[in-house]
């Protein structure tokens, strides 16, 4: 027992630095995010994040992910230290189904959920949906899609690397379900871009 | 007026609120900003002042501003009344933030009843303070159906109680919290400001935040947002005019309020935004030294009857 604790000890990552302003600063990146989507923010202040996450994918965890916000987690992400990190520091409930999930983590080298996998909400409470936050390799590719609505003024072309082929097809109908629907969040290293369901992408 | 940050008072932690009461409401504003417009409940807490003194927007503020903010609290457009004094204390007390009066420094507005005439900008966020968030509570008392009647853009009856004024008065006599379509979808109550800034809420830049502390209750709308004033085709949505001007900057283009000024009908009409008319007046003051000929224009233009 103690030779686990003290092995977790020496394994078990550290959080923020300060943990009040450092989230304050990745939560404002993140709503900015949101509010402007399709713009890059980077959330910076987290020193050591466990691989395989992100340092972004974990900022957002420690920034929003706490004991009511139930977690589905990949695989392929879930090592031993990931979740001992998310348990001690997030004390979040790790589920096994993405649409029992406030917030499903995800990667696109691995099996991604489809977006009808997620929590769309409900018809009169439609911001109980899942949020998505996926890692992807870079968050300025080659290929761009061009997105309209709240928040874009006018249009603006988003370059998310490495995203399953399904991927834009499905947010098509995910934009169908307008009010409802999940947000997706795609981390890459320290950046973060936003994308809420009210947006559109043009074909 | 600009007051540096400082540091923020001990025995609390930053900006009041527990950090797990910040992550409920920073997760509902994450919700509420991708569905514009959509009323997003929250787990709203007592706060040190009593319910309808902008509780809603204080937990809203607390939960985004951080040590670099600066921090501007008006009250129907006013930096000096007490609402706005005690807010902006509140928060040098607890966060140490800069504030400042100056609506273009302010990184974070909070406002009851009013929005800066001064146009807002990419990177500022306004914190409106609600008292009722549902545009349909008038004429639908029971929260069950107005839920519905949002889940299925069921805003009919909406439209009747304006054309009952049409009916009755010849013209839509609703003047504050005039109700607006947000992104073509959602019926929302822009909280009691004057109907004169609805068009200023209409594809802002900025972010645009509303609390409502009793009712617990978040809302918001995205910059870049359509926030359309529901009218008819043949009575188009009017703002407020004023045949004066202000008596102290004489702007003709500010919302105006009007201020008695003795026992035998004296009255003014002055500039609601505070900030706007000194700013005005201070630039009059340093054109008038410049050029020392030019009349006082603002009091000449104005007739206050004795």
């Amino acid at each position: 027992m103690t030779a686990e604790l003290s092995d977790l000890k020496t394994r078990l990552r550290p959080c923020f630095d300060d943990p009040v302003c450092d989230s304050q600063a990745a939560f404002r990146a993140l709503m900015n995010a949101i509010a402007y989507p399709g713009r890059i923010e980077l959330v910076n202040r987290l020193r050591d994040a466990p691989p395989p996450l992100h340092a972004a994918t974990a900022t957002l965890c420690l920034t929003l992910a706490d004991f009511e916000t139930p977690l589905w987690i990949d695989p392929h992400l879930a090592s031993t230290d990931v979740l001992a990190w998310l348990q001690f520091h997030c004390r979040a409930p790790i589920v096994t189904s993405p649409k029992d999930a406030r917030f499903v983590l995800a990667d696109c080298r691995s099996q991604v959920p489809h977006l009808d996998e997620l929590h769309p909400g409900e018809v009169e409470y439609p911001e109980r949906s899942s949020t998505l936050i996926l890692q992807v390799a870079s968050l300025s590719g080659r290929e761009g899609v061009r997105w309209t609505g709240p928040g874009i003024n006018g249009t603006t072309t988003a370059r998310i690397s490495t995203l399953p082929r399904w991927f834009w097809a499905e947010w098509a109908m995910n934009s169908e379900l307008y009010p409802l629907g999940a947000d997706v969040i795609f981390a890459s290293g320290e950046a973060i871009v936003g994308l809420p369901r009210s947006v559109r992408v043009e074909a | 007026m600009k007051r540096a940050s400082t540091r923020p008072a001990q025995g609390y932690n930053f900006a009041y609120l527990d950090e797990q009461t910040k992550r409920i409401i920073r997760r509902t504003l994450l919700k509420a900003l991708s569905i514009p417009g959509h009323q997003v409940p929250f787990g709203g807490r007592e706060m040190p002042l009593a319910y309808g003194w902008g509780t809603g927007g204080i937990q809203v503020t607390a939960s985004i501003i951080g040590p670099e903010d600066t921090l501007k609290v008006i009250d129907q457009g006013a930096d000096d009344t007490t609402n706005a004094v005690s807010i902006r204390r509140f928060f040098e007390i607890v966060t140490g933030v800069a504030t400042t009066e100056r609506a273009e420094e302010a990184n974070i507005i909070q406002t009851r009843h009013r929005i800066p005439e001064t146009p807002l900008q990419e990177g500022q966020i306004i914190v409106y303070q609600v008292p009722q968030p549902e545009p349909l509570r008038k004429i639908e008392p029971r929260e069950t159906e107005t839920r519905k009647m949002h889940s299925y853009a069921e805003y009919g009856a909406m439209q009747v109680a304006l054309y009952e004024d049409i009916a009755r008065f010849g013209y839509i006599a609703k003047t504050y919290d005039y109700p607006t379509l947000v992104n073509a979808r959602h019926l929302m109550s822009p909280s009691p400001i004057p109907k004169f800034d609805n068009p200023k809420m209409e594809s802002s830049p900025a972010i645009q935040l509303f609390g409502a502390g009793r009712e617990k209750r978040i809302y918001a709308v995205p910059p870049y947002t359509s926030v359309r004033s529901l009218d008819f085709d043949d009575h188009p949505f009017e703002v407020q005019k004023w045949e004066q001007c202000c008596a102290l900057c004489g702007s003709t283009t500010s919302y105006l309020d009007e201020v008695i000024t003795d026992d035998n009908g004296g009255h003014m009409f002055v500039c609601s935004d505070t900030d706007f008319c000194n700013t005005r007046q201070r630039e009059q003051a340093q054109a008038g030294e410049a050029d020392d000929s030019a009349p006082p224009t603002a009091l000449a233009a104005t007739e206050i009857p004795s």
